[in-house]
């Protein structure tokens, strides 16, 4: 049994603004009966004054895509359109105090419900599906889809990736595809990080490093059951010590060093050399 | 969460250990604590009741007592038997199952498919069924096993065994059967039943988790699981799990006094539960083939809904259910079973399993019929897919 929040069971039992809105001027609808859950939204925005006067909402889905919707609209309620628009699917969750991991992509429904009424209200030609490259057959989700929610919620591995947008959880087909597109935000992010600190001070390298090994780097370990620990870092040279599943094979171990190498020249300073610590 | 009632539906994942049961084996924790092998009568007296639970076990297949192995849960006599018999045929590269088997019996199937066997998975039709034609096709003299459950825990669809027995007879080849969820609900007769293996679990007939049943036929070829003593003639080397064989051993014995009486009682109470949701109920489907299933299990779809929303209602009416739903299984898809018979999306993530069992009476089924048509208007009224003037349930308990 998932463990949801007390939060999140009374807006599953007790939802909030579940209906419609007759005179909606923004209707956001995402999701299908294929892929288990769906969301629509409706917004009745104040033309004058931008401000969100009634929201509701109608969901197909579990108990925390339910609660999500009742949350959305609670959150969205008298806020201007610019305010509503900041809320991120990590201000959903916070909200209902916390999803599982694995019932992320609900909240992530949520926002993306919100970004297509106000697209809707705007006029927005609101993007189709078919004209953004598809990643995931089985549950249709977009590379832009994807790379917004790497983003925003900073994730690293293909397995967060699955729990947030769904992408690589049917036949696994795109999981290449969903590790490219993990790389490919990670270097965008580093080459961003770049051009803002040209010079990096000793003690701001070291914490990079140490942070990257941690945040970009263990998690990759470990989702195949390894790990990394840092042992030292002298200049240019750091130290780590690998271990784990792969942690016996010569080979395995040569392509792991290369790895965490080439992610720390990515993310940190292309001059980085690792060394394995015996 | 807690409900001043409590309904438990969900006996295909597991059941009430019977009183009876708990009491048989309490002894075995206090005085009766010898090991059956040791040389002095301290021991020895306990040895005499593995026999006799063997015997009790012996008796419901209608088996030798000497075919009933004891493992630690069906999860492990479906395990030992395909290891064991590829084990045992070393020159033989290929295993047919079918697609709507346990895990227990997939996993272990589909990991000799990554280590370089071929694996056949038989398909079903929309309604759960074989087609025994290309089963016999399928058998080939490179065939080392042929494993096909006997029921099926998420539909309740009964596989004919007994045909599927006489073609790998035919055909030379080993047949096991999971029959986790037969044992103890349909009479198994192993006189004319020509499976050579087949697993049963104790926890799902009312003996406690964490002990199992393997029968091998007589002159069947398989190599041991765990390697060691010489319990279990051998071929399961380990200590024997003594209460939990002699509740076991009581379990069986019970459900073979009952059985007639109880499958004829359930099948009335899980026809009156079924049809009560057909009348109040629109847009409910039956996942499985009506004809040919368990007496005591019900799979229903209902459209326009999401299962893990429908169990927690009922979860929270003090109603345990359970779903093929994508959102309960923890994955991202609807079940495998359901996937594979074809169930449309529209209903297959709407799937609810009721599972009854002798301890179910006729009020908590009407309790059942008055909880759960107004769930389902609940979350269909929620629904953007629930078409607008379609029919609503109706008040039930007229």
């Amino acid at each position: 049994m998932w463990e949801y929040t007390s939060t999140v069971i009374d807006h599953f039992t007790n939802p909030r603004n579940m209906g419609e809105i007759e005179d909606a001027n923004a209707v956001g609808e995402v999701g299908s009966l294929a892929c288990g859950d769906a969301l629509k939204l409706f917004l009745k925005i104040d033309p004058g004054s931008k401000k969100i006067v009634d929201a509701k909402f109608k969901t197909f889905g579990c108990a925390s895509a339910i609660a999500s919707a009742s949350a959305l609209t609670e959150m969205v309620k008298g806020k201007s359109l610019e305010d509503a628009l900041k809320i991120s699917n990590e201000d959903i969750a916070r909200f209902l105090g916390g999803l599982p991991e694995q019932k992320m992509h609900c909240s992530v429904m949520g926002k993306e419900a919100l970004d297509a009424a106000v697209a809707n209200f705007k006029g927005d030609a609101t993007k189709e599906h078919e004209e953004e490259a598809v990643i995931c057959k089985c549950f249709w989700v977009s590379e832009k889809k994807i790379r917004e929610v790497i983003s925003a919620n900073r994730l690293t591995t293909v397995e967060q990736v699955t729990n947030y947008t769904k992408a690589g959880g049917g036949c696994g087909g795109c999981i290449p595809d969903i590790q490219r597109i993990l790389a490919d935000v990670a270097h965008e992010k580093r080459v961003e990080g770049k051009t803002e600190t040209p010079k990096m001070t000793n003690l701001k390298r070291i914490q990079l490093i140490a942070q990257t090994i941690e945040k970009d780097v263990a998690p990759m370990l470990r989702a195949d059951g390894g790990d990394i620990e840092l042992i030292d870092i002298d200049g240019t040279i750091v130290k780590v010590r690998l271990r784990g599943a792969c942690s016996h094979c010569s080979g395995a171990k040569a392509s792991l060093q290369h790895l965490v190498q080439d992610t720390l020249r990515r993310l940190v300073s292309n001059d980085i050399v690792v060394v394995e610590e015996a | 969460m807690t409900a001043s009632r409590q309904v438990y539906l969900d006996n295909n994942a597991t059941t009430q250990v019977a009183p009876e049961v708990v009491e048989a084996m309490l002894p075995f924790f206090t005085l009766l604590y010898g090991n059956p092998s040791s040389m002095h009568t301290f021991g020895g007296q306990v040895a005499q009741y593995l026999t006799r639970a063997r015997e009790q076990v012996a008796a419901l297949l209608n088996a030798h007592p000497d075919e009933i192995l004891f493992t630690s849960c069906g999860t492990e006599s479906d395990n030992h038997s395909i290891k064991g018999v590829l084990e045992a045929f070393p020159e033989k590269r290929h295993i047919v199952t079918t697609k709507v088997e346990h895990p227990a019996v997939l996993s272990v199937c589909r990991h000799f498919g990554k280590k370089g066997y071929t694996v056949t998975e038989l398909p079903v039709n929309n309604r759960g069924d074989l087609n025994l034609d290309q089963l016999s096709d399928s058998l080939t003299p490179d065939t080392a096993i042929l494993s096909v459950m006997a029921a099926n825990n998420e539909s309740g669809n009964l596989f004919p065994i007994d045909k599927i027995g006489a073609i790998a007879k035919e055909k030379g080849v080993v047949f096991h059967t999971d029959a986790v969820q037969a044992a103890g609900k349909i009479p198994l007769d192993m006189l004319k039943l020509q499976a050579d293996l087949l697993s049963i679990s104790g926890h799902k007939l009312h003996a406690p988790k964490g002990i199992g049943i393997l029968y091998v036929r007589r002159g069947t070829r398989i190599a041991p699981f765990l390697h060691g003593g010489h319990q279990e003639r051998g071929r399961r080397a380990g200590t024997e799990n003594v209460p939990y064989i002699v509740g076991l051993g009581k379990a069986c014995e019970l459900a073979r006094q009952e059985i007639f009486e109880e499958s004829n009682r359930l099948r009335l109470l899980r026809d009156r539960l079924e049809k009560g949701l057909f009348e109040t109920v629109p847009f409910t489907h039956i996942n499985g083939d009506p004809d040919w299933r368990l007496p005591n299990t019900t799979n229903l779809g209902f459209e326009f809904i999401e299962g893990e929303a429908i169990l927690l209602h009922l979860s929270a009416a003090g109603i345990a259910a359970s779903s093929g739903s994508a959102c309960t299984s923890g994955s991202l898809e609807p079940s495998h079973v359901l996937m594979a018979m074809g169930v449309p999306f529209t209903y297959a993530h709407g799937s609810v399993r009721f599972s009854l069992s002798k301890y179910n009476t006729d009020e908590e089924i009407d309790y059942v019929l008055l909880t759960l048509p107004r769930i389902v208007q609940k979350l269909r009224d929620m629904s953007p897919f629930y078409p607008k003037g379609a029919s609503r349930v109706a008040e039930a308990g007229k």
